[in-house]
């Protein structure tokens, strides 16, 4: 059947914000569709929060809405739009659910809105895990003994009868969001209250629990035709109990015969037809007991997920992009498969490789937080990687990582015995896998360690092989070609060799070494059919064997642009953003543009987004060795390293040093302005004031300084990435028990002592720079004063109490530092506007969190420009051919301009102590947010409340707040707690604010501290009372206690 | 970790380590797809005297087990892994592949670029060749690959059919009998008939059209099997005298060219074949796609644009493969006679076309 001729507008919704759970696989999956509906000539209009995404720039759609996504404003957009569809299954969660509110509430209807690619029924019999029971169950498959509990005593009746063993589960809600594994009575109570406020239908399911079985996902694909095909097969190698999205998985699946293989895939294909998922993918869930092979199913997905994103990289099986096509009426065997271009889409992928996907974790940035990994999911992002064998894979990912630890040896191991080694591996945590090479080298055997942490057998001694191989390479009297060609090939880096060989001093030497042996690796293609057809896409992974498939291109100069990998704290999918338009400006300017990054989840990675794609962990190693790959096969103009945020920031002088030609700024100047001191001298030369600062290496040192500039000061670790380990320290006391927690202060890695600047006002500045001239991309003032990340604090673009003067003066520090440093392409900077001063926080010379912020705000293309500029533009030529506006910048907006407010979201409560309390949700110098939504209205007030309702839903408008604040902040507080008692708020304080606020003639009525006892403010809280909260803690002492409680 | 070679009749060459048994072995060299379902691999008779080379890196993850073989050994002449697991883990498994492969004498070799060999067959075709873990000059091991036979011209299953009769019950409630003329047939192809209720009375494949009337089955099922079916003229010959006497009958894969011949089309080799579990096949007469097993290296060579007469009345192409349109199944619509290139048993892989069997006992049950 071909496409829909009866629909012509289609609207499809994105995700919104990047939580934890829903990340920026929905951007890439929400672009892949929105290109290929607007390929078939549909309308499209789109409707999304996020301003970081690539979907919400308007070459996607023919409408495009930055709006909150809540019933009431899409209802706005579908009044005006009046589209004749409506496109759910791409945009996570989120727009499913949106979907379901829009259809209850009659929306669909009275405007005469078709759901395509999901119907109503289909999804509520998916997402209802009681009804999706029964339908395994008719199709003869096997589940959980299992009860939809509704109130606490139903759920803790059934959980008795299966032994207390048992997982609670939230209808609704996803990434595990309030769910959780009991093993006692007590354990079921809390966590089935939490789970029950955590669905949005108050609901919950109580579950036999499967802990410890072997966990499997099937991705398939349906078309009207009832044509099914499964795109590819997932096993995760953490066993049952560990939420998929924090377990490390393997595609494809290793350790299935094709009897149980194909029993999964009967089993799946039944249950998405009785489900009845109409077009579209779908991704489902298995266990299967590792003694018996029994196969339960666990759950299932009617959208595309998580999951699909990873299928769809691993594969080349772009699932978004080929559901888009089934939703508007194509077939599978109509569509073709655009990697061989020959065969059709109706097919299921065969790989000749593996690919291993590993995720990352931010526990650090939320002290308190159990870091114990369970079915409630608290990755913040993941890497995936490719290699012809699953050692290889499995090496590249971890290195892929970032973290610490660059794969196994390159930390030195907590000294422990065995047992202690087992103990610790039977708990699944972040970096787990480091303990399990650990016990395996301290003499447990392969089965001890599969006893323990539930992790098969065959992965066990996979890792094994490794350690094995890493002996070899520590005792081998000398590091011969063999012996290194096997190391290469099971995943080990240059580094790691490194690491077990002192005598070779470093990396470098080992590189040497590796090329003078003429050991190098050699790039394969992803071609869904393990080269069975010949492929026409550049999708490439590097691998040690015989043939390499980079194919000669020597007609245009090639440009590689350095992706951000996997997503973090600090760095995510805005950097992301950047490199692809940088991609797309290059290609339009005539270069090849080449692609490298490892995380799954992006735009960036998909394979016609850029003209070659190296799927390749970000580090020193890995690049190099592509870039050679390029140089061999064509000429390469040079590396862009600025736009993918520090990551690749962080390769440019070794790459220089290496004789990789770097397009934009250079390292020379990124060295200036990330250096404390030749960013003093910078600072000092231009004029320009900083806050009073010094270095310390210790508590003696620190106080001194912190004596001579006066408290309040900020301290930090001398290299911070996010605001890494800042505290603000308000006096003496405070400041020594920082030092004593700070680890590894040494000379070269001292502690910096700043000047806290109080209630100054924050300005973050994005700027292009040429060498002569400066385009000011925008001036954004935060709501927030300093002191909180500029990451995590709202912000206002155009500035909403700046004045021209202020300006002004950011216009010339800014272009000052600029020149100073030497950028050519883009800078941020943040100032603190203190009494009349204007501070110069710092300034990182290269694309910033906020770049899409302002390019859709200001609707300039600024990463496209950097890119443009980087490879030889200038500001004026840009202006003349239009990328760049003929006349003024982001910095003198007529006052008639629209205002957008920039919002942050948090995860905080998706954390929890061991103890299962919320974890300290205080905002501080360390930015929190995962993501962040945009506001965009003519008024400030409007742009701001929008911002509210789209990260958080609406605020209150009437009701009581409760304020209880620090001395230091009291006089602050007093004229916005006057203004809310005028509007009618019900005011309750702490006896100390209470005082304060009475004597300036706000009503208060005093309640108690959690400190003291029965009736406090806590108990309040949970009572409901309460509909805002001001309080600002002090220190760590009783307030701060209080803090937790609220 | 000994050496071993592989070398290709055109002289290409790859060096490794040997896998399973040491020794010499010769072989069409061909690649399968597969990422699951080796030990069915291997133990089909249709891959005799046929090197294969997975491309699935890892092979062996599971072990071998004593339910999932497709007959009573293994028939690979050779065998070509990247990464041979050092370990089985699987709760059905007891014994290691490597082991099994010793103990059959299975000679093989792993370590080598599996895509780079497969990517070569691609672009030049299947081809002969030799690996070798006793001698290691590549130029002595070619001069015996041109020395060993072709499988064009290949006449094959005499050498893997059973040369005695033998009979699969039906399981439960018996309804018909098939004679099924072992090419090379595969254990899942009786069983998947007696799920049905229908018993099977296997005979060798040198079977005349009497023996297979005396065998009392109300049907005829011609098996898959190695080879190249130019080469099967007593079969061929014995179809066309069943047909006439007009007993129903149903082939797989060789099953399907020898009654494609039968039918009076002929047969080709294809560049380097179907060899895989994911391969997408159109019934041309619902539109439906099956994802389906196949093994096959040649393909019956008819009209997809239209009906042909024949001896035995109209013969139509029912199925085709959408990769690249070889002919995937026949159907007479008077004669009671339908075959499928590919592998509807479907041990190794998806069980779609299992609807097949169905339509076989229909076709008994005279309601077709
Ligand atoms: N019955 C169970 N016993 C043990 N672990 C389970 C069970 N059900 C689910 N889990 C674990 O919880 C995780 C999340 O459950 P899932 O149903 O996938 O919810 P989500 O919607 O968050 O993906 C799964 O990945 C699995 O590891
Ligand atoms: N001297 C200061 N006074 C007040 N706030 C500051 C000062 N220095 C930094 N901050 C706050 O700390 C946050 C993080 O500091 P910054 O230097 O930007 O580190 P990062 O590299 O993590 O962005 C800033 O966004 C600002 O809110
Ligand atoms: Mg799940
Ligand atoms: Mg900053």
């Amino acid at each position: 059947m071909p496409r829909r001729t009866d629909i012509e507008h289609i609207l499809v919704i994105g995700s919104g914000p990047i939580v934890i759970g829903q990340a920026c696989e929905f951007d890439y999956s929400g672009t892949q569709a929105c290109r290929v509906l607007r390929s078939e000539g549909f309308r499209v209009s789109l409707v999304n929060s996020n301003p970081a995404t690539i979907m919400t720039d308007p070459e996607f759609a023919d409408a495009t809405y930055i709006e909150p996504l809540t019933p009431e404003f899409v209802e706005k957009v579908i009044a005006v739009e009046r589209p004749d569809a409506l496109l759910p299954t791409l945009g996570g969660q989120t727009a499913l659910n949106l979907a379901v509110s829009l259809h209850e509430a009659g929306v669909l209807e009275k405007y005469g809105v078709e759901l395509i690619g999901a119907d109503i029924e289909a999804i509520q019999r998916g997402e209802d895990r009681q009804r999706f029971k029964e339908i395994v169950r008719t199709v003869g498959g096997d589940v959980p003994d299992s009860r939809v509990c509704h109130t606490l005593d139903e759920a803790v009746e059934f959980a008795a009868t299966v032994g207390n063993n048992v997982v609670i589960r939230p209808s609704f809600t996803m990434g595990g969001l309030g769910s959780g594994m009991a093993t006692d009575a007590d354990e079921v109570r809390t966590m089935v209250a939490r789970g029950l406020a955590a669905s949005p239908v108050h609901e919950v399911l109580v579950e036999e629990s499967v802990f410890g079985w072997k966990e499997f996902e099937l991705e398939l694909m349906r078309d009207r035709n009832d044509n099914v095909v499964v795109v590819c097969s997932i096993e995760n190698l953490d066993p049952m109990g560990v939420h998929t999205g924090d377990s490390v998985t393997v595609a494809p699946a290793m350790t299935l015969t094709d009897r149980e293989y194909q029993h999964m895939r009967d089993i799946g294909i039944a249950v998405l037809r009785e489900v009845g998922v109409d077009t579209g993918g779908c991704n489902i869930q298995f266990a299967v007991d590792p003694k018996t092979g029994r196969l339960i199913v666990i759950e299932m997905n009617p959208r595309v997920s998580r999951s699909s994103a990873l299928a769809s990289k691993a594969t080349g099986f772009p699932i978004a992009k080929i559901a888009a096509k089934l939703a508007v009426g194509y077939t599978l065997d109509e569509i073709p498969n655009d990697i061989t271009r020959k065969t059709p889409a109706a097919f299921e992928p065969a790989l000749d490789y593996v690919v291993v996907k590993v995720p990352r974790f931010a526990f650090e940035k939320f002290p308190g937080a159990d870091p114990v990994l369970t079915t409630h999911m608290k990755s913040v992002g993941e890497a995936m990687s490719i290699g012809r064998n699953f050692t290889e894979a499995l090496g590249k990912a971890l290195r892929s990582m970032e973290t610490r630890a660059a794969g196994f040896w390159t930390e030195p191991d907590e000294p422990m015995d065995k047992d202690a080694l087992l103990a610790k591996a039977a708990v699944p945590t972040d970096g787990r896998l480091y303990t399990v090479e650990q016990a395996l080298r301290a003499g447990a055997t392969v089965d001890e360690v599969a006893a323990a942490t539930g992790i098969d057998p065959w992965f066990v001694d996979q890792i094994a092989l490794v350690a094995g191989i890493g002996a070899s390479v520590r005792e081998a009297p000398t590091l011969d070609a063999d012996l290194l060609r096997i190391a290469k090939r099971h995943g080990i880096s240059d580094r790691q060799i490194a690491a077990l060989r002192p005598e070779l001093a470093g990396e470098d030497a080992v590189r040497l070494l590796r090329h003078r042996l003429g050991i190098r690796p050699v790039f394969k293609t992803v071609d869904t059919c393990a080269a069975e057809f010949a492929a026409t896409t550049p999708y490439h992974y590097s691998t040690y064997d015989d043939e390499t498939e980079v194919a000669p291109q020597r007609e245009r100069s090639k440009v590689i642009i350095l992706g951000s990998g996997p997503n973090r704290i600090g760095q995510g999918i805005e950097f992301d953003y950047s490199c692809v338009h940088a991609v797309m400006a290059l290609r339009e300017a005539g270069f090849e543009t080449v692609m490298i990054n490892c995380n799954p989840e992006t735009v960036s990675t998909d394979y016609d987004t850029s003209d070659r794609l190296y799927f390749e962990p970000l580090t020193f190693e890995d690049v190099l060795e592509v870039v050679h790959a390029e140089q061999e096969s064509g000429t390469v103009a040079g590396v862009i390293c600025t736009l993918g945020g520090q990551t690749p920031l962080g390769l440019a002088q070794r790459l220089k040093d290496a004789g990789v030609p770097l397009l934009g700024t250079q390292p020379e100047a990124i060295d200036l302005a990330e250096h404390r001191g030749a960013f003093g001298r910078v600072l000092a030369a231009a004029g320009l004031p900083a806050p009073k600062h010094g270095t310390a290496t210790s508590f003696a040192e620190a106080k001194r300084v912190a004596d001579s500039i006066g408290y309040p000061v900020l301290v930090r670790p001398s290299y911070v990435l996010g605001g890494r380990g800042m505290e603000i320290v308000y006096d003496e006391q405070h400041l020594s028990d920082y030092i004593r927690r700070a680890t590894e202060i040494t000379p070269d890695h001292p502690v910096l002592v700043d000047r806290f600047l109080d209630d100054a006002v924050e300005i973050d500045v994005d700027a292009l720079y040429d060498g002569t001239d400066l385009y000011l991309g925008g001036v954004m003032e935060h709501i927030e004063e300093a002191g909180i990340h500029s990451g995590d604090s709202a912000c206002a673009l155009p500035p909403i109490t700046l004045g021209a003067s202020d300006i002004a003066t950011v216009r010339a520090s800014t272009l000052a530092l600029a020149s100073g440093i030497g950028v050519r392409g883009l800078m941020n900077v943040q100032y603190a506007l203190a009494g009349d001063v204007l501070y110069v926080l710092e300034a990182n010379p290269r694309a910033s969190r906020t770049v899409p912020f302002v390019s859709k705000a200001t609707a300039v293309p600024l990463a496209k420009a950097a890119a443009r500029i980087a490879a030889g533009s200038t500001i004026a030529e840009l202006r003349v051919e239009g990328l760049l506006p003929a006349t003024g910048d982001g910095g003198d907006l007529p006052d008639s301009a629209p205002i957008a407010v920039k919002e942050a979201v948090l995860p905080f409560h998706r954390f929890r102590t061991p103890g299962g309390d919320q974890v300290d949700s205080i905002l501080g110098p360390e930015m929190k947010s995962t993501g962040e939504v945009m506001g965009f209205a003519a008024t400030f007030g409007t742009a701001f409340a929008k911002s509210q309702a789209a990260a958080y839903g609406s605020l209150p408008v009437k009701g009581t707040v409760f304020v209880s604040i620090a001395n230091r902040d009291k006089r602050a507080v007093i004229f916005p707690v006057k203004r809310l008692s005028d509007l009618g708020f019900r005011v309750l304080a702490t006896v100390g604010t209470a005082q304060v606020l009475r004597r300036n003639g706000v009503e208060v009525e005093v309640v108690g501290k959690f400190s003291d006892g029965p009736g406090n403010i806590v108990e309040r809280i949970l009572a409901g009372e309460v509909d805002i909260v001001l309080n600002t803690p002090w220190g760590n002492a009783g307030p701060r206690i209080d803090g937790y409680e609220i | 970790m000994s050496k071993a070679i592989l070398v290709l009749e055109d002289g290409r060459t790859f060096t490794g380590e040997s896998y399973g048994a040491p020794g010499e072995t010769f072989g069409e060299a061909v690649f399968a797809t597969g990422m699951t379902g080796y030990q069915e691999t291997i133990t089909d008779p249709s891959y005799h005297r046929q090197v294969v080379v997975q491309t699935a890196p890892h092979i062996g993850n599971t072990g071998v087990n004593d339910e999932d073989a497709e007959s009573r050994q293994i028939w690979v002449a050779g065998y070509v892994v990247r990464d041979p697991a050092r370990r089985a883990s699987n709760w059905r498994a007891v014994r290691s592949l490597d082991d099994e492969l010793v103990a059959q004498g299975v000679v093989g070799i792993s370590g080598i670029d599996t895509r780079a060999l497969t990517r070569h067959l691609r672009e030049r075709g299947a081809m002969r060749c030799g690996i070798s873990s006793s001698d290691l000059d590549a130029a002595a091991l070619r001069e015996r690959v041109l020395a060993s036979p072709l499988m064009i011209g290949a006449d094959l299953s005499a050498e893997v059919s059973t040369t005695e009769p033998y009979t699969v019950d039906a399981i439960g409630e018996h309804r018909f009998s098939v004679a099924a003329v072992d090419f090379g047939i595969k254990t899942m192809t009786p069983h998947r008939m007696a799920e049905r209720g229908i018993t099977s009375h296997v005979l060798p494949s040198t079977a005349s059209a009497d023996e297979v009337q005396a065998s009392g089955a109300d049907a005829v099922f011609l098996a898959n099997g190695p080879g190249d079916p130019a080469t099967a003229d007593h079969a061929v010959a014995t179809v066309q005298e069943l047909l006439r006497r007009g007993l129903p009958i149903f082939g797989i894969c060789f099953g399907n060219q020898i009654l494609g011949r039968a039918f009076g089309f002929g047969t080709y080799k294809l560049g380097y074949g179907h060899r895989g579990i994911n391969q997408p096949v159109q019934d041309r007469a619902t539109g439906r796609v099956e994802i389906t097993a196949h093994n096959h290296g040649f393909a019956v060579d008819a009209p997809l644009d239209r009906v042909s007469d024949t001896e035995f009345g109209v013969v139509e192409v029912s199925h085709v493969c959408l990769n690249d349109n070889v002919v995937e199944g026949l159907r007479a619509k008077d004669a009671r006679a339908f075959s499928v290139q590919y592998h509807p048993e479907a041990a190794a892989g998806p069980h779609d076309a299992a609807y097949l069997f169905d339509r076989f006992r229909d076709l008994l049950e005279g309601s077709a």
